[in-house]
């Protein structure tokens, strides 16, 4: 095989071009965008949380996710750039995965005839679990931000009444629930992995990361769960 | 007992080893080095060089050779070059350093060499070895072998086997596999540069003699069963040693003498076959189903006592047998050095008091390793930190926890100092054929000490044939390639391939393996840790009656043009039941005792080896004389001006 | 012990395989599991049938040759090599399914034997000490300390048997590959290399068609010899610093 005779290039490719070549690079994207798209969640669930203070604090800090970064902004341009690098952060986080997946299938063509179950819950479900987090966004963003496929009366700039609407539907509350349940499975794997691609981890430093993985994955499912179930218990209405 | 036609050997013209300078012994080496003729760099790359087999010293040597601008074709067996048996020694590797300032020197180092092998090496051979050992430290630290060190960063020595001075390098017990990485990643390196074309699971069949000189290998490809040539300039044969002729021994199930014995068979003489070193910690085998003999490190000795039973057949379980009922052999007969004697003293105590019907375990074919008193005197922690690994290997293997039931051990076959005749050059008797490590007879007498044979390969590989090959090359300039159509080739090919087709189609009653038992379960009792002369002619009488069954009753299955183990394996055997004969005729004919090698008629008043100086101070090399025809003894008489021979003793 | 024993059976790389069903009577407990195969050999070869072919060689857990994956696990059931697993750790009756290794990167050549080269050739393209015979300095002119030749120690015992791309859910080579980046770029002797090394090491490793690495843990709870999982995470260490490097020249 020439391919691993061709060792000693005297120029190496850029550090983009290497980042994207590589198995290790892939992993180090998805390690960097799933922890920005980590910073978002635990921002967004804070945000979800005030809709315990009612209708008006709620709608209100919907309204100013527009008005922020003002006046240095102009009008939404805050929100629309959390947008994009978010857009890109998925983008660049499922595609890593995808191809990264293919890589994995191919490199194992033949199955084990014997099969048992290997590694933990969280470790087999990233895949699954990602695809089920990929789904839900679309819907999240149809249902809550473009209304497209909002249950009743889609209002905009009446987020409180908006989510109260999706809460109220069982299969909404089922598609939220499950998700957020994949989610922290997610996390609790990802961080936790993503450290290790980032050369973060040690066997000092293991259980930290790990408690903190298992943290962020708790708090993050019980806060954004805690919508779904106030409205379905009536302390939202 | 009548003597058979193969023990009629004649004597022929005396060996001598022409290449080592005359002068100080100190000075040799260097002297070497300038007369030999040296090649012209621009021109090296136009030198083909065959390096048969990847450990300690083919894998220095290949890699070594390629630095220097050789064109390296390189062979070995196993799926990779890494997995060469070197990778198995536990203990470590001696050199000179004297970083203890314990009065260590390179000179000590010869000595003790030279005596440890019971005065039957070569003193010329012995002192460069001492020599160079200094710089295969400084060469593996440089490679990333990651020594033991100790916490100032400087890298840690123990004392080994019964030496004075702590002159032992090791990486925990793993120091082979260690130094066998080292070498295995500067071959890759090399590989990966395209200077080394390198064949595995290729195996040497035999080799290739044009106009009296070695010009090539046949070998067969291991998973198609093709059978190619190769030619080169030089072939340099790193195959290891031929323990494995006792079925069971501490070598890997491949090892095998095929290489050497095929090139024995071209002409190369085979120096001292019967020194075989029995290694006295080992562990017991436990039934018929044995495979092999997995070692334990020698350094178990330093605080582990061997005792049996006083009384014969005692069959209760060692701790109800109170103090006075046992018997610490060792401590009894030999006092100042108690259970740390050396090998080949330890291991035919433990024969004898099993002989007498005293060993324990299933057969009564052990003795007892005791660390109770250890664990007492140093608590159970430091016994852990010492020896852990090593009780972790004899739990997983005998299913004892050796803290609480003392470990049994029994000798068995480990190193074989013989191998084929080498000058100081590392020539065999066969031009252009060279012999490395284990593979020769040079350097370890009638019996090696602990952490030598990875200074014999490290140095043979990255130091001594490096600067000896190239005298030979720029002798013998390369005028014409050998073409596969010249009647030697051919008929070295078609002698292999009929072999491998007639062990095809015998299409017998007999599986491979039952004939390597045969062979090795013989070997063991006739010529194995005391041998007599009447032991030997039966061994003698009865080879030639195995080898004739051998070829009635052998059944291969398969084709020759697939992966087939079982035709490797037959092949190895076919080879192993000419090599007996050689080692049993060695054994008969050396009729004093030295070293590994204990005739029975031989011995002092107190039972200890007895050597015969003025009979035998001499190495003996066999030359080939056809399967089962006695073949002609030459000797190489050796000159001890140094290290003057005293008749060992540790009592 | 009577077991029944199922095998796959390969007759070579391009015929496809299946499992093959043989009883094995009078195993003993002190059988090693390579010795209970020998036992099934004797009686196949006897009965003209072919052998099953599977890589072994020192049979005593260090020189990596053997591999065979046995009910799902590589190696079996402990944490050993397969050389050093004994019968012991099976009962009477048992059926023990007998698999290969299964990787791209590690085609079977015939029954249990796989190529195994692509691990050669991964070192080949960078794991060494480019360290020529007769250059090397003194040995104590660079001391090392300790807890650094401990580590490098540690993932030196890689004894390249591939039980972690075995045991991986992705065929991944990381684990190998960390093992000798590991070794070699904490020493102050593999310093010159270090970024070369990783960034040459993983490419190979990825050409040679292993599958990428999540982070499951198998490999390093089959790994015989404990090689860490951190080797991995200080190999992406060492590989997102060596990019960086590169990159500025």
């Amino acid at each position: 095989m020439l391919m691993a005779l061709a060792t000693r290039t005297d120029r190496r490719p850029s550090t983009i071009r290497t980042l994207w070549d590589s198995s290790v690079g892939k992993k180090t994207v998805m390690a960097v965008t799933g922890l920005i798209m980590l910073g978002y969640l635990v921002a967004h669930m804070a945000g979800n949380l005030k809709i315990f203070f009612g209708p008006g604090d709620f709608n209100g800090y919907a309204h100013w996710l527009r008005t922020m970064g003002e006046p240095v902004l102009h009008y939404e341009w805050a929100l629309w750039i959390v947008r994009f690098v978010l857009l890109a952060a998925v983008i660049l986080h499922a595609v890593s995965a995808a191809q990264l997946s293919r890589r994995d299938i191919k490199a194992r063509p033949v199955k084990y005839v014997h099969k048992r179950p290997r590694a933990s819950y969280a470790t087999r479900t990233m895949r699954w679990g990602g695809i089920i987090l990929a789904l839900f966004i679309v819907w999240h963003i149809l249902d809550l931000t473009t209304g497209t496929v909002h249950a009743g009366d889609f209002q905009h700039g009446q987020a409180y009444q908006n989510v109260v609407g999706t809460f109220s539907t069982w299969y909404g509350n089922t598609i939220y629930i499950v998700a957020m349940v994949a989610l922290g499975l997610h996390i609790q794997h990802g961080f936790w992995s993503a450290a290790q691609t980032l050369g973060a981890g040690s066997r000092n430093r293991d259980r930290l990361l790990k408690t903190v993985a298992n943290v962020l994955a708790l708090v993050l499912t019980l806060g954004f769960i805690a919508v779904p179930v106030a409205v379905m218990t009536g302390l939202v209405s | 007992m009548a003597d058979t036609d193969y023990t009629r050997y004649t004597t022929g013209e005396p060996v001598t080893d022409t290449k080592a300078p005359a002068g100080p012994v100190n000075e040799r080496w260097d002297t070497r080095r300038f007369e030999a003729k040296l090649v012209n760099p621009a021109n090296r790359r136009k030198h083909t060089v065959i390096v048969v087999g990847t450990g300690l010293a083919g894998g220095s040597a290949g890699a070594t050779l390629a630095e220097q601008g050789y064109h390296v074709v390189q062979f070995c067996f196993q799926d990779s070059p890494r997995r060469a048996h070197s990778v198995a020694a536990q203990g470590g590797i001696n050199a000179a350093k004297n970083y203890r300032n314990d009065g260590d020197s390179v000179h000590r180092l010869f000595y003790d060499t030279v005596k440890g092998g019971d005065f039957r090496a070569r003193e010329s051979n012995v002192h460069r070895l001492a020599q160079i050992s200094v710089e295969i430290i400084d060469q593996c630290v440089a490679q990333g072998v990651p020594f033991a060190r100790e916490y100032g960063g400087l890298l840690d020595n123990r004392s080994f086997g019964g030496v004075q001075v702590s002159r032992t390098f090791y990486a925990r017990g793993q120091t082979g596999q260690q130094l066998l990485l080292g070498a295995y990643q500067a071959l890759s390196r090399q590989i990966g540069a395209g200077t080394i074309e390198m064949h595995h699971r290729t195996e040497m069949l035999d080799l290739v003699v044009v106009d009296g000189k070695a010009r090539g290998i046949v070998a067969r490809d291991l998973v198609t069963g093709r059978i190619d040539t190769y030619f080169a300039d030089a072939v340099v044969l790193a195959t290891g040693g031929y323990g494995n002729v006792f079925y069971l021994s501490t070598n890997a199930m491949n090892s095998n003498a095929t290489a050497i014995w095929r090139a024995h068979r071209k002409g190369a003489y085979f120096a001292n076959p019967c020194f075989t070193q029995i290694h006295p910690t080992c562990i017991p085998r436990t039934g018929d189903h044995q495979s092999k003999l997995t070692l334990m490190s020698e350094s178990l000795r330093n605080d582990g006592r061997i005792w049996v039973p006083k009384a014969k057949g005692d069959q209760r379980p060692p701790d109800q047998i109170p103090e006075d009922e046992r018997d610490y052999y060792l401590e009894r007969i030999y006092p100042s050095f108690g259970n740390l004697v050396p090998r080949d003293i330890a291991s035919r105590a433990a024969k004898n008091v099993c002989d007498e019907g005293r060993g324990v375990g299933p057969g009564g074919q052990g003795v007892y390793l005791d660390f109770a008193e250890a664990i007492e005197r140093m608590g159970r922690k430091t016994v852990e930190a010492k020896y852990g690994n090593l009780f972790d290997m004899y739990q997983r293997i005998t299913d004892e926890d050796p803290y609480q039931v003392p470990m049994r051990i029994y000798p068995a076959v480990h190193y074989t100092m013989g191998g084929l005749w080498v000058d100081y050059d590392l020539q065999t008797t066969i031009p252009g054929l060279f012999a490395i490590g284990e593979a020769n007879f040079s350097d370890h007498g009638a019996n090696r000490l602990g952490a030598s044979a990875l200074m014999q390969g490290l140095a043979d590989g990255y130091f001594v044939l490096p600067s000896t090959i190239n005298d030979y090359l720029a002798r013998n300039p390369h005028t014409e390639d050998v073409s596969a159509d010249h009647p030697a080739v051919q008929e070295t090919v078609a002698d292999t391939q009929d072999r491998l087709n007639l062990l095809l189609s015998v299409d017998g009653d007999r599986t491979p393996d039952s004939f390597h038992r045969e062979i090795g379960e013989l070997m063991w009792e006739y010529c194995g840790m005391a041998r007599t002369e009447d032991g030997l002619r039966t061994a003698l009488a009865r080879i030639p009656e195995i080898r004739e069954e051998f070829w009635r009753r052998i059944k291969v299955p398969g084709t020759g043009e697939e992966f087939n183990q079982s035709l490797e394996r037959a092949n190895r055997v076919v080879d192993y039941l000419e090599l007996a004969e050689l080692m049993c005729l060695d054994a008969l004919h050396r009729a004093e005792s030295c070293g590994g090698h204990f005739r029975v008629e031989s011995q002092t008043p107190d039972g200890e080896a007895a050597r015969r100086d003025e009979e035998f101070s001499y190495a003996a090399a066999w030359e080939f004389g056809g399967t089962g025809e006695a073949p002609v003894l030459h000797k190489e008489d050796l000159v001890f001006e140094y290290v003057h021979p005293t008749q060992r003793s540790y009592a | 012990m009577k077991l029944t024993l199922r095998v796959w059976r390969q007759k070579n790389a391009d015929e496809p395989g299946a499992m093959s069903t043989y009883q094995v009577d009078d195993i003993s407990q002190d059988m090693s599991f390579l010795e209970m195969l020998d036992t099934l050999n004797e009686e196949l070869t006897l009965k003209g049938e072919d052998p099953v072919a599977f890589d072994h060689d020192c049979r005593e857990g260090i020189c990596g040759a053997c591999s065979l994956v046995i009910n799902g696990d590589a190696h079996g059931p402990e944490r050993t090599t397969t050389c050093q697993l004994h019968m012991r750790s099976f009962s009477d009756g048992d059926t023990i399914d007998i698999e290969p290794w299964r990787a791209s990167a590690f085609p079977v050549i015939k029954d249990l034997v796989v190529d195994r080269t692509a691990f050669d050739r991964v070192i080949q393209s960078g794991g060494y000490i480019s360290a020529p015979t007769g250059t090397a300095p003194e040995a104590h002119a660079t001391p090392v300390p300790k807890p650094d030749a401990d580590y490098a120690f540690e993932n030196a015992e890689c004894i390249g048997c591939g039980a972690c791309v075995a045991a991986c859910p992705n065929g991944s080579a990381m684990l190998f590959t960390a093992a000798k980046v590991s070794h070699l770029n904490v020493l102050p002797q593999g310093a010159p290399e270090r970024e070369s090394r990783v960034l040459d090491m993983v490419a190979t490793m990825d050409a040679e068609g292993f599958g990428g690495c999540t982070l499951a843990g198998e490999c390093a709870t089959a790994c015989p010899k404990g090689i860490p999982l951190f080797s991995i995470t200080n190999m992406n260490k060492e590989w997102l610093r060596a990019t960086r490097k590169s990159g500025k020249r």
